[in-house]
Parts: C-alpha cells; structure tokens; sequence
C-alpha cells in the first residue's frame, strides 16, 4: 500500500496507540476524583500538559485539550464572538478557508455578525496589507489557517501578527492543523492569540487535538458544566486522548526538527515527475507547505483516477476529505481564480515523514499508466 | 542580518559598592544556570553589563528565562555588526523595524572607541536620515520617541539595540541568605516565598503535612508549587513535617479555643530546629495582618514567643485582592486553589481566640509536656529536592 492522503489523516503511529491503551486501563480514574486514584491521573494530565506546553513553547495553562481541529476552531471563533461581541461584531477571515473555519464564521451571521472573507490570489494567499485594510474599528477577530489543506498555501501568519500589535484589540486565530510538524511554528511573541491543532494529522488518534489560548485571552465557552479546562472546555477530560496528543505532538515535532529536507525532496521528487507528464497543472505553488500537492489532470475526472489509483493500492484524494462527497468544485480552487474545469479535478497527494521516493516514483508510474489507460477507453 | 546576543541591564544593584563584584557574579551564575540548556549559548560580563551570546539560538525563549531571573532590571535584544558606516546603517534598520508599534523614534549613538572617525553627533544625523528614508510613516522625535534605536559604537564591534524589556529586578537569588519558608499549599506562602526571593533569599521549605486526614495530593500540591517557585530561583529543599500525632495531641490536651495558637508556636519550634539543622537564619512566612484569626497583632505577639528568629513577612500589608494577583501572575494561583485540606484547615476549633495571651498560653503548655511527640515528628522528617526540570513520573514515561 502507498498511503498519500496523510491530510485527510495519518496512520497512528504504534507508541501512540500503546499510550492511549497504557493510560485508558492504568490512568481510568476520574481526574476530579478526590482519592489517590483520581490524583494520579490528574498528575498525568498536568504532567502531559506540562510537555505540549514545553515542546511549543508555551505555558501550561495556555493549553486547552479538545476532541480536535473542528472543535477548537469553533471554540476560538464562537468563544471570542460571543465573549467579545459587546465591543464589535466584525470578524475577517479569507475565502479559502477550511469548513470549520468558513461555516463558522458563516453562522454567526445570523447572530447579527459581520464577516469579511478576504479574496486570495492565484497561489492561496492573502497578503499582510489586504489583512490590515479590512480591520475597522469594531473588529474583534481575524482568523484563518496557517497551510491550506488542500494546496498548501501558507499565509504569511508571522507577518500579519506583528502587523496585528499595532491593533492590540483584534484578537488573532490561527487553525494550525496542517502546519504543525510541517513549517516552522512560534507562538510566544508572536500576535497569535488562538492556536488549533489536530492529533489524527500528527500520528495520532481522531478525536484528539488541542487549543493554545493565550493568558490573556478570555473565550466564552462552548460547553457548561465542570469547569474543567479552566472552564473553557468542561466535560471529564479525555485523559488517555490527551495523552497520545503529547506523545504524538513530541514524535512529530522531533521528526521535523531532524527530517524535514526528507519531506521538501519528496516534494520535489513529485513535482518534477509530474512537470513531465502530460496534461498536469500544478495548483500548489513551490513556497508552499512541503506535505502537500495539488494538481489536476485535464480531461480526467478526479474521481477515476482514484479508483484506477486504488486498484494499486495507492491512495491519494480530491479537495480535502471532509468536503469530497460534494460534487461540486473545490471552493478553494475556485478562490485562487482557477477555471472550474481544474477546480472540479483537483488531485492532492500529501506526504508524512514515513513516505518515501520510491513510493513517489511508483505513484507516479502507475498515474502515467492510469491517465493512458483512461484516454485509450476514450479513444 | 540577525540578532545575535542579549544584553543584561541590571538595575539596583549597580548601587553596590565594594561588594557589587559578588553579586554580579552571582547575577552570572544563575542565569547561567537557568539557560544552560539551550546549546552554544554563553553569558559574558563586561563593564557594567551582561551579555548572553545566542550563537544560533532564537532569543525569545531565553528571553522567557531571564525575565524569571532576579537581579536583571532590563534586557534588550542586540544586534553586533562591524564597525562600518554601511553595517551600522544596516544594523540600525533592523533594530528599527522590529518595532512594529513604534511611530516615532530617535537615534541614540555613543561612541566609545574614539578610532571610528565619525563624530557621534554626526553618526546620529547619518543614520537618522537612513531610517526616515527607508521606512513610511514613522517620524523622528527626540524627546519621547516611541522608540529608542541605540548604538554604541565600541573598539571590537558595535552594538546596536531597539526595544527595552522590563525584568523583575531585585536582588540574585543566594545574596542574602537562607530562610525558611513556611508553606502551607493556600495562595498566601508561595507568594511570600516569591517575594522573599526577590529581595535575593535562597529558600528552603517546610510543610506540615496531616495523614491520613490531609492527602497525598495535598503533599503534592507543595511540591508542584515549590516546583514553581524554583523557576524564579535555585532548586528548593522541602522538609516534609509529619504532624498528625502532635497536632492530635495539642487538640486533645490543650483548651479548644487555645489549640490554634499553641499549634502555630509548635510549628515555630519545629521549623527554628529546621533551620538550627540548615544553618538558615531566618523565617519566612505568608502572614498578613487582620486575615485570619491567627493573624491578628495579639496572636502573632503570642505564636513569635517562641521563637528569636526573624520572621519574614512579605506580604503583611497587602490586601488579599493584590496577594491574588501576584499569584496568578507568577503560576502558583491554579496550584494553589485546588480544594485539598491541609493541616490547618482539618483541625479548626470553633471559636479560636482572636486575642490570646502570652501568660495563658504558657500556663496552658506548662501542663503538658510534648517533647516526646515532638522528637518522635522531628525524627519522622523527610525532605525532598525539587529542581526547575519536570521531573516525569517513572510511572508516566511510557506514556508521553
């Protein structure tokens, strides 16, 4: 199997799955609980706290676990909307946006708020100047994802937060989820108020992720009830999930510090073999996110060359997975201005750091021999 | 062009006269400690200031360290370039725009080495120029910039630096020797740990610890807030009092209403044995005046008999609200308010006299002799060291 829809999700890797299995019958004691049992298990899960906090840099209270990037992207956005509503109801955001970012956005128009969907030019990217333009005075959050899931775009995110502290009001989101491990990440000093992570993208389970919140920042929560994660996330805490989170976010953030040329050659490995096949634009642009690919056959519908693709056991996608029962053209596409021939048969191929050359070159083969093999049929 | 060192301003102590030698070198000494695991970096000492050399190394982290570090007033972050009209401009740029919030700014250059030929007046003028041309709206003013671009010309190289960050100031940590501190796990004692610190004191702690009636997590909440405090200072040695019996004992044979004060001068007694052992010479604590029944004039005149070691109170004037916020701005505030019983919350008489007196309290303790209980929990003493590394339970390795 050549496995290259690592955005969709990772594999799990072994050590993850065994801290989860380790902690869910060792560490299965309520955190709250009051007995020595329940005191270990809150000791776990300061003492994971503690790590994630250590490995981004950050401080241990300015992390929120949570069940992943949907959640803590709606937990940033309708937290800051509804805490902050009072002092404005305008948010901006861009138009090549991840679901969880647009619908929610998108929602709180009917609550009365004001979204600014910033365009993008042909490479998926808003600039710093167009960002400060649309600031008024009564916006109160910009929020957008740091790579694009499906072409990889990475959005100048260092440029637009030290623009962003000359307006100290606007609160900052960033939707990390296809960057961690990938591209280089700062979060202190860096205008980044909200952070949003995923586990199953890093090798770890679905189900698990984590939010940076800043100190200083206040959310209104999107959950009542214990007062668990300083409130802002009650609900008896997913220990073994936010265990397997650290052990994964360590392992990914060791293999990008020692590894990350592998990804950029793989990269380049595919970039130039499709550069030699016929009738393949390349929708991602080369300063992208080294993990992600997108491209289109011309003349091929998407769907076949998956299925050709599958046959061989190698598995790539169109879009992103969470939009792909759609049949509609990629909103993404269409945003970086492509034709809608391309933005309704965008391929996208992503690499983990497991993924090797020769798994591109045979990928590669066996898409020349899918793409003859479709036009023969035709005649 | 990137910044490549930090340099260390250091505020109240350059009052110092003969002696300022050992604080600075002191000064030296922990934040060499707390950075030394970043790789490559080195912390150097010339007239009047400190340098840490990043070699590499991104400065906010260690940034984040060092702002911990007692006795540093201000750092800023600085770029060496060599003595040319060409890297100095370019230099001075950088510095510039960094600040992102800055509208108006000025040039400051000194220069100490006479051998670079242009005059410092001229160099201000020169690269004040080279700034307003290669940057929008930002403007000069010489009395309040937002922004002051400072460039010291030197022999070796020169140093230019922007921005200003504020430090904690105070005194280094082990300038003025040990005390002990009486930690309790509320919001009050590591406080007055912190600030005691601040004025330069090394710390040790005690803690009185109730089992089976107090928890293990109570034990552990100590220890995770002297753990926190060890960020602001050096590792910290926990002497753990097991009280159970003794304070048993005050509550069985003592006047109810009297067992709270004759518990406290207890804990006194112990702790003075503590610090006879440690060669400590003082007391710390987080009593304030009018909080609680057993900080009231009366009852501190009464517990302070026993005792003729100084007693360090911090926070004795502040109000509960201030005490809070230093709490939280420090990280021991979630700590601390984890709902565990200690030994002074377990054992509360009903009605404990706000207003005890010496004489009573010593006719009281005359009637009963503790020594034997109170060599038995002496004895019975463990002390742990905690250090500013996590440690990572053995149990939890697996796992993270």
């Amino acid at each position: 199997m050549i496995y290259l829809d690592n955005s969709a999700t990772t594999q799990p890797k072994e050590e993850v799955i065994q801290s989860f299995q380790l902690a869910s019958s060792q560490f299965f004691a309520n955190p709250s609980s009051i007995h020595p049992l329940g005191g270990r298990v809150e000791k776990l899960l300061r003492t994971a706290k503690q790590q994630a906090a250590e490995t981004l840099g950050v401080r241990s209270e300015e992390i929120i676990f949570t069940s992943g990037g949907t959640e803590g992207n709606n937990t940033a956005i309708k937290g800051i909307a509804l805490e902050h509503g009072q002092r404005g109801k305008h948010i901006i955001t861009t138009e090549a946006e991840h679901p969880s970012i647009y619908d929610t956005c998108t929602s709180l128009e009917n609550l009365g708020y004001r979204i600014t969907f910033l365009p993008v030019d042909e490479n998926g990217l808003v600039s710093v100047k167009q960002v400060e333009e649309a600031i008024e005075p009564d916006t109160i959050l910009i929020t957008m994802m740091y790579v694009n899931n499906e072409i990889g775009a990475i959005q100048p995110i260092e440029a637009i937060g030290t623009m962003l502290k000359k307006h100290p009001k606007v609160f900052f989101h960033v939707d990390a989820v296809q960057a961690l491990g990938k591209v280089p990440l700062k979060l202190t000093g860096s205008g980044i108020d909200l952070c949003t992570f995923s586990g199953h993208k890093i090798h770890g389970l679905k189900g698990t992720g984590m939010l940076f919140v800043e100190k200083t920042t206040t959310l209104f929560p999107l959950m009542h009830g214990g007062n668990q994660e300083y409130g802002v996330r009650s609900g008896t805490e997913n220990v073994a999930g936010a265990v397997s989170f650290v052990k994964a976010l360590r392992l990914v953030m060791e293999q990008y510090k020692q590894n990350i040329q592998h990804l950029t050659h793989l990269n380049e490995v595919l970039r130039k073999g499709l550069s030699e096949l016929k009738d393949i634009v390349i929708h991602s642009s080369s300063n992208g996110a080294p993990h992600i690919i997108n491209f289109s056959v011309l003349g091929v519908k998407p769907e076949v060359m998956i299925h050709t693709l599958s046959e061989k056991e190698i598995y790539i996608s169109t879009k992103s997975a969470c939009s792909s029962k759609e049949l509609d053209e990629s909103r993404i596409l269409i945003a970086c201005g492509k034709s809608r021939e391309e933005a309704i048969s965008g391929l996208r191929v992503s690499f983990s750091y497991d993924n090797t050359v020769a798994e591109v070159e045979l990928f590669l083969k066996e898409l020349h021999n899918a793409i003859k093999q479709y036009k023969e049929a035709l005649g | 062009m990137n910044y490549d060192h930090i340099l260390i301003r250091y505020g109240e102590m350059a009052l110092k006269g003969k002696n300022i030698k050992q604080f600075i070198i002191k000064l030296q000494e922990n934040i060499q400690q707390k950075i030394k695991h970043f790789e490559g970096v080195k912390v150097k000492r010339t007239q009047g200031r400190m340098f840490v050399l990043l070699n590499g190394n991104e400065p906010e982290p260690i940034i984040e360290k060092l702002k911990n570090v007692f006795g540093i007033h201000s750092l800023s972050i600085a770029i060496r370039v060599e003595n040319t009209e060409e890297q100095i401009k370019e230099g001075a740029l950088y510095a510039l725009k960094r600040e992102a919030n800055a509208k108006t700014f000025k040039v400051t250059v000194k220069r100490i080495s006479k051998d670079f030929p242009i005059p410092s007046q001229q160099m201000n003028q020169i690269l004040g120029g080279h700034l307003l041309a290669n940057t929008n709206d930002i403007t000069v003013n010489v009395h309040e910039p937002d922004v002051e671009v400072r460039v010291e010309i030197r022999k070796e190289a020169t140093y230019i630096t922007s921005g200003t960050i504020r430090c904690r100031g105070g005194l280094p940590v082990g300038t003025s020797g040990k005390s002990l501190l009486l930690l309790s796990g509320g919001i009050d004692s590591p406080v007055a740990g912190f600030l005691a610190m601040k004025r330069g004191v090394q710390l040790e702690a005690i803690h009185f610890h109730s089992p089976p009636f107090t928890s293990e997590r109570a034990k552990q909440k100590v220890l995770d807030l002297t753990q926190t405090l060890t960020k602001y200072g050096k590792s910290i040695k926990v002497h753990i009092v097991p009280f159970t019996k003794l304070q048993q004992e005050i509550f069985r044979e003592m006047p109810n209403d009297y067992a709270m004060t004759i518990m406290r001068r207890m804990m006194f007694r112990i702790s003075e044995r503590i610090c006879e052992q440690e060669e400590i010479l003082s007391l710390t604590t987080g009593e304030n005046l009018g909080q609680v029944a057993s900080q009231t004039m009366q009852s501190m005149h009464t517990i302070n008999e026993v005792t003729n070691y100084p007693i360090i109170r911090p926070l004795i004037s502040m109000d509960k609200q201030e005490v809070i916020e230093v709490s939280q701005e420090i990280g021991t505030y979630e700590t601390s308010i984890q709902p565990y019983e200690d030994c002074c919350t377990i054992f509360v008489p009903k009605s404990p006299k706000t207003k005890p007196k010496r004489e009573k309290v010593n006719y009281y303790e005359s009637h009963h002799d503790f020594t034997p209980t109170m060599e038995e929990t002496i004895n019975g003493i463990e002390t742990v060291k905690i250090t500013d590394k996590t440690v990572i339970d053995q149990s939890f390795k697996d796992l993270l």
